[in-house]
Parts: structure tokens; sequence; C-alpha cells
């Protein structure tokens, strides 16, 4: 197995997931991505999905990366970007009334580990790594849709687990978990495994593990 | 009419120990010439309420880089490494708040509210200092306001009467902190006689002083 994962590179890895996690979103969708590989979705948007994407900053309608930036419009990240029709700025008051109040249809988010009941840790190590939550703790609790992209194992730590050892950013909010390897729901009753790439088999994702989880009588083939 | 003054002289009001909230984005929307100016008057022993610390050696992180806060409250420290090396090595008090509470928070201070109830934080470490209420079987975070001696924000146009127009993504906390502080001073790209009513974002009441920052 060791020598399958090595195969997929850092690129391919990125590609697998985010052409996965674009496929989540219906036309018309409000989204709001987090900062670094989650933001790399918005470049598999599907031609026939329409949808907005909405930064904690303050803007609705982001655009691609600017070519002539502009100090005065930026995303979460901080990068300069365009605006797309039908943009419209406001303040942070705004911003998280949009997030916390139930108005963004999926949120796209990295994590450090989930767990088997859905909670997420995704904003600090202690003692190694403390950036603080920025606003990932209101988005996860009020988004619709709580999508969760990552590397399937941080090198041979297994990032998918029973409980979540380090500080969560949000309790039971995770509804579908994406890694280069398979794809989990988050279901009532823990984890269902629905969608597998074909390089791996249900043992491989087992033994990469510690989250229970069922598989789907539907299992699925990822497209890879 | 409100009055129009240098950042020297806006600076000169804050002294050593006060409380000050910093509007701004990282950089963007950040009033960068009244920062600059806290700094080389070298004010100390600060609280400092922002988003975050921004990048180094620009705005909000020039306060943390030249050791004038005691004491920290925001959501975001990540892309400034001297702000989470203090805070590990002791130096520097940090409050990590979710931005979305640090904003509520700030906002029921300014609506003269006493506190908030967010859903924000419930079953993380955010839930161990706070009580919590139960609302029609949900469960909430109670957290109480945050106000300030001052607020330091930002505005793209402001007219003699202090209403405040901004531009693109500058909006970000300004406009909240503006209704939180006993002083709140205003750095504005332009000065203008009276701005279209419909262009106000936030209404002159709330700004005390005026300074020309750059353009």
């Amino acid at each position: 197995m060791t020598m399958v994962c090595e195969q997929l590179t850092k690129e391919k890895i990125k590609e697998i997931i985010a052409k996965r996690a674009a496929k989540e979103f219906k036309d018309g969708d409000v989204v709001t991505l987090g900062i670094g590989f989650p933001t790399a979705v918005a470049n598999y948007i599907p031609e026939n999905v329409d949808i907005l994407l909405q930064s904690e900053n303050g803007l609705l309608g982001v655009g691609k990366d600017a070519e002539i930036p502009n100090d005065k419009i930026i995303n979460a990240g901080g990068g300069h970007v365009e605006l797309v029709k039908g943009a419209c700025f406001y303040d942070s008051q705004m911003a998280f009334t949009m997030m916390r109040g139930g108005h963004i249809d999926a949120t796209v988010l990295g994590a450090l580990q989930v767990d088997e009941d859905g909670s997420l840790a995704n904003w600090m190590i202690p003692g190694k790594m403390i950036p603080g939550m920025g606003g990932a703790m209101d988005l996860v609790v009020g988004a619709k849709k709580v999508i969760v992209v990552m590397e399937h194992m941080a090198k041979d730590q297994i990032k998918i687990v029973d409980k979540c050892s380090l500080p969560l950013t949000a309790y039971k909010e995770v509804d579908l978990i994406i890694t280069e390897r398979c794809v989990f729901k988050v279901g009532v009753h823990g984890l269902i495994l629905t969608e597998i790439n074909p390089m791996f088999s249900v043992e491989d994702i087992k033994s990469t593990v510690t989250a229970k989880f069922t598989v789907s009588d539907n299992l699925k083939y990822m497209e890879i | 009419m409100k009055k129009i003054i240098s950042a020297k002289e806006a600076i000169n009001m804050i002294k050593d120990g006060s409380s000050v909230m910093v509007g701004g984005f990282i950089s963007c929307g950040a009033p960068d010439v009244l920062v600059d100016e806290l700094v080389e008057q070298n004010v100390k022993e600060l609280t400092l309420i922002c988003n975050d610390t921004s990048v180094p050696g620009k705005d909000k992180g020039r306060l943390i880089e030249n050791k004038q806060v005691k004491k920290l409250f925001a959501a975001h420290i990540g892309l400034n490494p001297e702000t989470g090396r203090q805070m590990q090595a002791g130096e520097l008090d940090v409050e990590l708040i979710p931005m979305g509470s640090l904003i509520e928070r700030i906002r029921a201070k300014g609506a003269g509210l006493g506190g908030i109830l967010t859903p924000t934080g419930v079953g993380t470490i955010v839930e161990d200092n706070n009580e919590t209420m139960v609302i029609n079987g949900k469960k909430f975070i109670f957290e109480e306001p945050i106000d300030a001696d001052f607020a330091l924000i930002y505005g793209t146009k402001v007219d003699k009467f202090g209403n405040v127009a901004f531009e693109g993504t500058t909006r970000n906390l300004n406009t909240i902190m503006a209704t939180a502080a006993d002083t709140v001073i205003i750095q504005a790209d332009e000065i203008v006689d009276c701005l279209d009513p419909n262009e106000v974002i936030i209404p002159g009441l709330f700004i005390d002083y005026i300074v020309e920052g750059n353009k």
C-alpha cells in the first residue's frame, strides 16, 4: 500500500480531492471556501453550475486571482481577487450574519483531525501551532453543509479518528469527509464509506483510520 | 463639524495602559498611519482588540513587534509569527476569540446590550470559561460585551460631519468598532466636504476625530 500512496503526487492528491468536492455544489449555492487547500476547489466547479463564493472579510462574489492587485479588494487569505458579476461588499457583522445565521449553503474546510461523530479539529496544535480559529468556528456551526477536504493521512499519522485528540473547532458539525483515498458521509451512527479510490481497497481504508465506519451498499469508485 | 487633527495629536490622547480597538482585516482597511504613530510614540502596556495581528512589519503587527501590547484579544494571529512566539513565551497575554463572537461582543457594547448568546464554540474549549444557556433545546454560550478607551479605524472617504464611505473590502470591523469605544479616531484616505447621504456606511455621530491618511 505504501508504494501505491507514493504514486500519488501532492498535485494529484489535491486534484482528486478538489474535483470531488466541487461536485457537491448545486446551481445557485453560496459557498465559503477555507484558506489554502480548499481554495483549489474553485478551479473544478462544473460548467453548468453557478455558485457565488463568499469571503468572511466582506465579499460575496469572489472571482479569480487579480492580475492587477487592488489593496482594497482582498479575500479571507489576504490575496488580491477579482469580482464576479453581482458581487457586493459588506462589513464583518453582515459577513458573520451570513455565516453563523445559516445563509451559507456549503463550506469546504481543511482539517487536522475529524472523528466518527463528525467533530472537527483544525485550529490549533497545543504547544506547537496556535494560529487562532478566525472565522472557522462560526462557519462550521452555521453552514448548511460542512465538507472537510484533506490528505488521508499526515505522513503516517491517522487523521480520521474515533475521537479527536486535538482541541475541537466544532462538535458534530461535519457532513462529508473527502480525501484522495475515499469519501465518508457522517451518519447518525458513525461514518459511512460511500466512495473509494480504485487504487485502494476497503481493507486499506480500515487500516488507515481509527474511526468506526460501515461500508455503503452502494459503494462507488471515485474519479481519479 | 468634527475635529480634523494630525495623527500626532490623535495618538497624544492615548496613554500607557489604554485599551485600543484597531480596525482592518490583515492590512485591508487598517488605519496604518494611526498605528504607525502609536509605534512612533511608543505607547506601552496596551490592551489591543483587533481581528488579527496582520503580517510582520505592517500596521497592527508593528505594535506586537515593538512590545507595546500587554493583552491581546484577536481571532487570528497565524500570519504574524512574532505574536505566536510572544504568546508561547508567556510575554503576551492572548485571548483568542472566534471572529463572529469577537464582532458581536464589540457590537453588543456599541448597541447597549448586556452580551451575546452564540452557538459558536459549543463543545470546544471556548465553552470552558463561559456560562451556557439552553434555549428551545439548543445550547448557546454567553459572552460579555467588549469595550475600549479608543477605536482607531479607517474610512475611504470621510466628510466634515464624520460620515464615512468605504471602497472594497475595507469595511470589515471598522463599522462595528466605531460604535464601541469612548473615543473614535478615523483615518481617512480623503476628507470631503459632504458625502451623498446614500453613500454613508457609518453615520457621523459615531466619529470623534478625523485624521488625514494616505491617498
